[in-house]
């Protein structure tokens, strides 16, 4: 095809001169797009951030603004890494934790393999069984109190009729005993998040290729074998991930137990997120949550980096 | 498919784990059938022993839940007019005038509104955003995920001790404004991220076609990668709108009487001698279906969002 008279214009025309002719350039409209967000990190997560950090360092009270802050140095890390308060509710955290985690990770793989069986209606199944995660969890704690109350609970009723009547509705009561409670909030929260370890499990399972299977059956591996050998290595990333994602969200879980114990009885489900919750906005200790916050902050960081190292290991085998 | 498949597993092991998963679904959705059941119990309906499966339904709970109300004796009632509808007959059988309106309203107005607010602002600048990090060589590119998971390792709480202090001094303690701000803040890195990930599979080629056409790379943006990226936005946006319908902490603790949205009120709603468990279980239906409905319908494209971009198709 001969050259036009606009082809020769558009070769000569400058690249600088191009761009403004025809809008903005890619720069500034990159520059643009993402100012906005940008601005808006910096307000609500950034900046939240280095004021915490600045006010762990006094011993400011946001209920009294007038009175005079003091600087205290590390005042106020000394005294909450020598609260034995403190570590009772991170053990009551690490309890919470690890239960939760256990439960949904074997219920959730247990789950996603038998989903993953393609049986009949596994489609329609899913999707009710995703259902309590998707719900408010300070609604659903809430009303969950209402399911463990003795006598008239329908958790009670139904514990008292699959042991045949040999452990009465009336006899115990889980959220106000100090042995039952912390098992109490670990029910709840297995109940609604379980899904979420399904769901990424069976994403894991769908992500291995049938031929890897054919290849074991021409190699006449058991199926034990193949289970073992197979399936486990080929989902452990994504079920790390899921323990990455739970683990992250659960130590910092307040809606649902503040709804369901409030962290009673005693102190016995007092999980780091409600006590943090005491200090600031009801004691006021606005310096010392604060300093308490960012101690939560690195702990999760720290644990958190040190996971994502190992998962990119096991990913990358 | 081939006719026959030796991984395929027998029909045998496929009814054993369809009937496994059905029992644990039926006992999964135990307590949500029995909150929408509360919901149309009477008061000693809700707390007899055992627990009733079967009742004649009753719309106690709903009108409790829309309305206040206060006790009145046998002589009152006797001088008052007959009941005006149904829902004063309701009250007056249990010896109850109804004194107004509650809040229970203006709190699902509130959780609307805020939701919606919040769900527009992520997604407008998400879009932009996600664009620029999938198209152009940008800072803090790299990043991303990091801020996602760096925002989401704070606990709502401790955010919540500068915010409050930032709002009280900006005088946005308790806004709808405020509010919006503060779910979009929380909710840009992952709308980002999810967002980033759907515009990535739209080929470059159709920009680039449209660019040779003559479009500005805006009008490219406009007209060839929005409506590609349609689905993708939606589903982005109904995960942003129920991250924002279900929030709790921040709500508890920055908002009281003007912008309190329903979580932090629902579990307030109080009868006589406690809660008054129907008008909290009709609260929670009308407050928790719409997401039910939601998931059921919109199922394939909520899983990228609610496994943070862990699941792909």
């Amino acid at each position: 095809m001969a050259e036009t008279p606009i082809d020769r214009l558009a070769r000569n025309t400058p690249a600088s001169v191009a761009h403004r002719v025809r809008g903005l350039s890619d720069r500034a409209i990159a520059w643009a797009f993402v100012t906005p967000t940008i601005l808006l990190l910096l307000a609500i997560n950034i900046f939240p951030l280095i004021w915490t950090i600045r006010l762990s360092f006094t011993n400011f009270r946001a209920n009294r603004p007038n009175e005079p802050v003091e600087f205290v140095g590390l005042r106020n890390y000394q005294r909450i890494l020598t609260d034995p308060d403190i570590w009772h509710t991170m053990q009551a955290t690490a309890h919470f934790l690890f239960w939760t985690l256990f439960f949904q990770v074997v219920i959730g793989f247990g789950l996603a393999w038998l989903i993953n069986r393609k049986f009949k209606g596994n489609d329609l199944l899913t999707t009710l069984i995703v259902l309590p995660m998707m719900l408010s969890p300070a609604v659903v704690g809430n009303f969950w109190t209402f399911l463990y109350q003795p006598q008239i609970g329908l958790f009670n009723y139904a514990v008292e009729f699959l042991t045949g009547g040999s452990v009465a509705a009336s006899s115990f009561t889980m959220l106000g005993s100090v042995e039952l409670a912390p098992w109490a909030i670990v029910i709840v929260d297995t109940w609604m998040w379980t899904p979420f370890v399904m769901l990424i499990c069976l994403a894991g399972l769908r992500s291995i290729p049938d031929y890897i299977y054919e290849a074991a059956e021409v190699d006449r591996a058991s199926k034990w074998r193949q289970f073992w050998t197979m399936t486990i290595p080929l989902v452990l990333p994504f079920l790390m991930l899921a323990v990455l994602f739970r683990g992250i969200e659960n130590f910092k879980m307040f809606d649902l137990v503040v709804q369901l114990t409030g962290g009673g009885p005693g102190d016995t489900t007092l999980l780091t997120s409600i006590e943090l919750k005491r200090e600031a906005f009801e004691k006021w200790r606005t310096g010392f949550s604060s300093a308490y916050a960012i101690i939560l902050f690195v702990t999760v960081f720290g644990l958190a980096s040190i996971y994502v190292k190992a998962l990119n290991k096991v990913k990358e085998r | 498919m081939s006719a026959y498949s030796v991984t395929a597993p027998s029909h045998r092991s496929k009814l054993v784990a369809g009937a496994l998963v059905l029992l644990y679904t039926v006992i999964t959705l135990l307590p949500l059938l029995w909150i929408i059941s509360t919901g149309f119990k009477t008061g000693p309906d809700s707390i007899a022993y055992p627990p009733k499966v079967f009742f004649s339904p009753s719309l106690e709970g709903y009108v409790n839940l829309f309305t206040s109300r206060t006790r009145a004796t046998n002589e009152q009632l006797a001088t008052m007019p007959p009941p005006a509808n149904w829902v004063d007959e309701i009250v007056r059988r249990r010896n109850e005038v109804i004194t107004g309106p509650s809040r229970f309203g203006e709190r699902f107005m509130n959780s609307v509104i805020i939701g919606f607010g919040s769900t527009f602002l992520s997604i407008f600048l998400g879009t932009l955003a996600a664009y620029a990090f999938s198209r152009f060589r940008v800072p803090l590119k790299d990043d991303l995920m990091f801020f996602i998971l760096s925002t989401r390792m704070m606990p709502p709480i401790a955010v919540a001790i500068p915010i409050f202090l930032m709002f009280r001094g900006l005088g946005l303690s308790d806004t709808h404004l405020g509010m919006i701000l503060l779910y979009t803040g929380v909710n840009i890195s992952l709308a980002v991220w999810l967002l980033k990930g759907f515009i990535d599979e739209i080929p470059r080629e159709y920009e680039e076609a449209a660019l040779i056409d003559g479009y500005t790379r805006f009008q490219a943006f406009r007209k060839v990668v929005l409506p590609q990226a349609a689905t993708g936005i939606a589903s982005t946006a109904i995960f942003c709108l129920i991250f924002a319908w279900n929030e709790y902490a921040f709500a508890v603790l920055l908002t009281s009487g003007n912008a309190q949205t329903a979580p932090p009120f629902i579990p307030t709603i109080i009868g006589v001698g406690g809660q008054d468990w129907p008008a909290v279980a009709a609260g929670a239906t009308l407050f928790l279906l719409p997401v039910m409905v939601f998931t059921i319908l919109l199922r394939k494209h909520l899983l990228r969002g609610i496994t943070f971009g862990a699941v792909r198709k």
